[in-house]
């Protein structure tokens, strides 16, 4: 791994990005490394495009702007792939995931990016499916350590009951974990 | 590798962690966008009893201050917090308390000036109040922010200072960003502050003050003759101030930061967060053979000249980078100020403005890069073309 990782999440207001953006990144300062999560603040509205950012490194993190270069892009909202431009500055090396009930082929087509790793989660079925409603952030982030082992499944894990316990109680804190378990598991790429 | 345990926190949280720390008396205020986290978690900590600090919820900014002059008055350690417009509310009072010599020391996450209405990071506000009388430090991260708040303390009421301090961060890109932090232990910061026992008390009647009277032309001048000998003996008691915090806590404090200057023939001068960004691109220049260097002015009241100059003086070309317009045709306030203190160096490298980031525009290494590119230039042909200019904006 080079020392710095650089993940960029596109999702809707709403639907969880921004927390699963610190997620991420808590879970990786846990094992020892440095790290930052910043969402993209532009006028807060539900169901507005939102942008939110992880970095995870070895070594301090002295950049403070946003991550124009990602090493990964996750994509939290499918209909995003129609508006927005979510491989924009992802090379060959990149890898993006994606919550479609669309295959990875159509997923290539419509964002056209050709040479880099594409994956394909149903988040939003499987938060239907778990949690009973659509909150697709939690199990994006399994498809996300299936594709790439940010972290091991169980720091990210110990993260969200650390977070979620208090808010939302020790039931939807197991089903959210399930979820993520889910995902890791159904996760297809291509 | 890491030794200490970090924690993930905000800049605003950080902020709010230092005060549940340095538990103050007093805090009165007022949220306002992005300072709001730091008054809602610190609200918190009071309504959960982790501190016993009174804390005032009042209706404005001008009351916020207003609030904090009173209970500094009567001899209780007092905070607050804001930014932007919240800032420009309490500008009346924010005068009167560093004329009081009132040690309050306040958060400000910076944030642009209405109007048009914005709530995003530029320098504007506190810019705007660097004749105020109070001392300014200026972060570059959450962890920055965390250290500068206690130690703005020890400042703040130090006897042969006696001057409010505000300790400002980037609104969003420092107050919203989750970093990990590394937090001393309760304890330890207490012992570092102490208790607090005022100078002057409106509460001590044995020893009977006045503050805020009339003060026409008989007294006044000689008051602000007093302010201002107060900011100059600031300057010369801060880094001893600094030397304590580092000897307690382990760190290297100092009134500027200097990055790979020493040997450097360019050089950016930056505040705060983007400082940060502008030193990976040091590295990245340094691997490819340019001699660049950053310098970081962490205090901007007192201005520490004499340190300034002596990192530029040797360069070849210097920029300065101003996260706010000082609209006074000629470039920014921090460039203004490098410039001045240039002037009495025996030698001067040439000095150009860029203002960039106006309203929360990014600023990204390639903005900075061409910076350095410029740079380059001038220390070939020696002229500027320009010599304040706008960096990364439409035009």
């Amino acid at each position: 791994m080079k020392d710095l990782l650089e993940i960029r999440w596109h999702g809707r207001g709403g639907q969880g990005a921004k927390t699963a953006a610190q997620l991420l990144a808590e879970s990786a300062l846990d094992t020892g490394k440095f790290i930052q999560a910043f969402p993209e603040y532009g006028p807060e509205r539900a169901g507005a495009p939102i942008r939110a950012y992880t970095r995870v490194s070895d070594r301090e993190i002295n950049i403070h702007s946003p991550v124009t270069n990602p090493d990964i892009v996750v994509v939290v909202d499918p209909t995003l792939l129609e508006t927005v431009d979510v491989a924009d500055g992802l090379d060959e090396s990149g890898i993006l995931i994606v919550n479609t009930t669309e295959t990875v082929d159509s997923v290539r087509r419509k964002t056209k990016y050709k040479k880099g790793k594409v994956a394909t989660c149903d988040a939003t079925k499987i938060s239907l499916e778990t949690l009973g409603i659509p909150m697709p952030n939690t199990p994006m982030l399994g498809a996300l350590l299936k594709i790439k082992a940010v972290v091991p499944i169980e720091a990210l894990e110990k993260e969200v009951q650390k977070k979620f316990l208090k808010k939302i109680g020790e039931e939807k804190t197991q089903l959210n974990i399930k979820a993520i378990k889910r995902a890791f598991k159904e996760t297809k790429t291509g | 590798m890491m030794t200490k345990k970090l924690i993930a926190l905000t800049g605003d949280q950080a902020a709010a962690e230092a005060m549940r720390q340095i538990e103050p008396d007093v805090v009165a205020a007022y949220p306002i966008t992005p300072q709001t986290e730091i008054v809602m978690n610190f609200s918190q900590f009071a309504a959960d009893g982790r501190v016993k600090t009174e804390m005032i919820p009042v209706e404005s900014e001008h009351s916020a201050m207003s609030a904090c002059v009173g209970s500094a008055a009567s001899g209780a350690r007092t905070m607050t917090a804001t930014s932007a417009n919240g800032l420009a509310l309490m500008w009346e009072i924010v005068y009167i308390t560093a004329s009081l010599r009132l040690p309050i020391v306040m958060p400000v996450v910076n944030r642009a000036l209405s109007g048009p209405i914005n709530i995003h990071c530029d320098h504007s506000d506190t810019m705007g109040a660097r004749d105020s009388g109070w001392i300014q430090i200026y972060c570059e991260n959450a962890q920055e922010v965390y250290e500068n708040i206690i130690v703005a303390v020890k400042i703040a009421e130090h006897k042969k200072i006696l001057l409010p301090v505000m300790v400002c961060q980037d609104g969003f890109i420092t107050s919203h960003a989750v970093e990990g932090i590394s937090i001393f232990p309760d304890d330890k910061v207490k012992k570092f502050i102490g208790e607090y026992t005022p100078e002057h008390s409106l509460l001590d009647v044995e020893n009977p003050v006045t503050y805020g009277p009339l003060d026409l032309q008989d007294f006044y001048f000689e008051h602000k003759r007093q302010e201002a000998e107060a900011m100059k003996s600031a300057l010369k008691t801060i880094p001893a101030v600094l030397a304590e915090f580092n000897k307690t806590f382990d760190k290297s404090h100092d009134l500027v930061e200097e990055y790979k200057l020493s040997d450097a023939e360019v050089a950016i001068v930056v505040l705060s967060s983007t400082a940060g960004t502008a030193k990976g691109v040091v590295d990245e220049l340094r691997k490819k053979g340019v001699k660049a260097g950053l310098l970081k002015p962490k205090f901007f009241r007192p201005f520490p000249k004499a340190r300034i100059t002596k990192a530029l003086s040797n360069l070849k070309a210097v920029a300065v980078l101003d996260r706010s317009d000082s609209f006074s045709g000629e470039g920014g306030p921090l460039f203004s100020e490098i410039k001045a203190a240039l002037y009495e160096s025996e030698k001067r490298p040439p000095v150009i403005d860029y203002i960039f980031g106006l309203g929360g525009r990014d600023i990204f290494p390639e903005d900075i890069k061409k910076v350095y590119k410029d740079l380059q230039e001038i220390k070939k042909t020696k002229k500027i073309k320009s010599p304040v200019n706008y960096l990364g904006i439409r035009e």
